[in-house]
């Protein structure tokens, strides 16, 4: 046993270090006020100190940190979808991913497992060997097989899913990885708070102060704000902030739900995704089996749960694993996916000077975090959007300029 | 589980019903700008509230409106398009 350990463990008082500051009043104005501590939030607010030197930067997070879709969500971290835009996009995420735990010198659990996207149907290869021909273009991993080669890395599969759904073949995607969510907000926020940032938990903004068309300061819970920089990244209340500024976009929210079994020997090993099931399933360093469905049907604001979902879910996973009919799902939960009608997301300015939009990441935004809070940091930083994000522009829709990403990104999280 | 009244064939399972969006006015296509027409097209009232909201009940194959506050999934009425004020 290291000396370290030893000694702690003697201790009689444990001190219990803080990842970042409990602040509870902010200062009168800041270069600029991020809405939202999600991983988003915190990781622009992270970039922007680290790349950018602006460190005068206020997190404002209305419950705490991680609290929303980033720890709520399934974890999944992939780059295989379907346009180049967005696999550059999401490869570019992957990359920071890999060096991210060393780089913020915080486990994050990041585990590569590899990713299978099942195909039932021959529509559905068809959409995979096309996916694995623009992932190879772009140099992403990426290639389709066959019954046997699912069967090998994962023989618990039922490859004829109780019948209903013959499995024909997978886009498999070497790259494809989990990771813990909550560490990726606490190491962000970390690290963030270390540069000089401040966050401030329990701190909900109320309203944003535009004059002349441009941002002056933001009203919140703990008082008024002055700056003239605003980065809003809350994801399933978009809807309510942009109404502030009065800025449209075509997000709407449906709950995403998603729910863990008990734990289990590891068995496991890859993430596997099936489109004509409404499955994603991966097994957590715990243990327990992490799996996740389609969205709810209709547009609700809230966190509840159904039976209808958990149901639905293992009646499809049983299709799949006849084997786990005896254990038992321990626990549900849902997020508010805010949804565009591309499945992409909207990133960068917007008609309102100073306001910034990180949003629409809907259910694929944890892969994300890190590529949007670089890109994002640069954008405030410079007021300009880097080309890696130009297709993701709020003005897409009025150009109509709307990206093909639906076939990637509906259940494949 | 969730119930809601369709106006022909009455209290029904929500697992019958398919969600339409909400009730939206079409600008007139030759008057409007093209950025008022893109805003139709493509954006929406995403913030929560009480909406009118088109409903489908697929059995029956009946189209109508529903009040729905999209906070707290309560559905206030429902009644057939162009028929609220007989409620
Ligand atoms: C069940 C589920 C499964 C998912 N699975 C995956 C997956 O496998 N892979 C993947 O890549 N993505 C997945 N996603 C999507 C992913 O979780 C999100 O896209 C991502 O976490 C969004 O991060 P964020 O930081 O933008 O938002 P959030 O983490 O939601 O953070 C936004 C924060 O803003 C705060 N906020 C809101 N309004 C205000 C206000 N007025 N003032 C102050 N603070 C405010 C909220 O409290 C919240 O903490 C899933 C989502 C869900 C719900």
């Amino acid at each position: 046993m290291p000396y370290r350990l030893l000694k702690f463990a003697l201790k009689k008082e444990h001190d219990e270090p803080r990842f970042f500051r409990a602040l509870e009043t902010p200062k009168k104005s800041y270069d600029a006020v991020i809405i939202g501590g999600g991983g988003h939030g915190l990781a622009a607010a992270y970039y922007l100190a680290k790349d950018h030197g602006i460190t005068n930067v206020a997190v404002l997070e209305r419950g705490y940190i991680g609290g929303g879709n980033t720890g709520r969500n399934t974890t999944i971290v992939r780059s295989n979808y379907l346009t180049p835009e967005g696999v550059n996009f999401y490869d570019a995420s992957v990359k920071i991913y890999e060096g991210l735990s060393e780089e913020l010198d915080l486990n994050l659990f990041y585990s590569t497992r590899g990713h299978f996207t099942l195909a039932h149907t021959e529509s559905a290869m068809r959409t995979m060997r096309w996916r694995a021909e623009v992932n190879k273009h772009v140099g992403v991993e990426s290639y389709v097989v066959g019954p046997d080669e699912i069967a090998k890395a994962c023989p618990q599969l039922d490859l004829s899913c109780s019948g209903k759904a013959p499995i024909l073949g997978a886009l498999f995607h070497a790259p494809g990885s989990v990771a813990r969510h909550d560490a990726v907000a606490w190491g962000y926020a970390r690290g963030a708070d270390r540069l000089g940032v401040e966050i401030f938990q329990n701190t909900e903004v109320t309203g944003i102060d535009v004059q002349g068309g441009k941002v002056a300061g933001v009203q919140t819970s703990r008082g008024y704000i002055a700056t003239n920089r605003v980065l809003s990244a809350v994801a399933g209340f978009t809807p309510r902030v942009c109404k502030m500024v009065d800025v449209k976009t075509p997000i709407v929210i449906h709950p995403l739900q998603a729910c863990v079994t008990e734990p289990m020997k590891p068995w496991l090993d890859t993430i596997l995704v099936s489109g004509s099931l409404h499955v994603y399933v991966s097994q957590s360093s715990r243990g327990e089996l992490v799996m996740g469905s389609s969205l709810d049907p209709y547009e609700v604001h809230s966190t509840r749960s159904s039976l209808d979902f958990v149901e639905g879910l293992t009646s499809h996973m049983l299709d799949m694993f006849p084997f786990l009919s005896n254990i038992k799902v321990v626990r549900q939960w849902a997020g508010m996916a805010d949804m565009t009608p591309d499945f992409a997301p909207i990133m960068g300015k917007t008609p309102v000077d100073g306001f910034y939009l990180d949003a629409g990441w809907g259910t694929w935004g944890f892969k994300a975090t890190p590529i949007s809070g670089k890109t994002m940091a640069e954008t405030i930083a410079r007021d300009k959007a880097p080309e890696l994000i130009h297709s993701f522009r709020l003005s897409r829709f009025e150009d109509y300029e709307l990206t093909g990403e639906k076939g990637a990104a509906s259940v494949g999280h | 589980m969730k119930l809601i009244n369709c106006p022909i064939n009455g209290v029904r399972p929500v697992s019958e019903f398919v969600f339409g969006g909400e009730l939206r006015e079409m600008p007139d296509p030759d008057q409007c700008s093209d950025a008022d027409w893109a805003t139709y097209v493509h954006h929406r009232n995403g913030a929560p509230g009480l909406k009118k909201e088109w409903w489908y009940h697929a059995p029956s194959g009946t189209w109508f409106i529903a009040e729905r506050n999209t906070m707290t999934e309560e559905i206030v009425r429902t009644y057939l398009f162009g028929q609220e004020e007989e409620k």
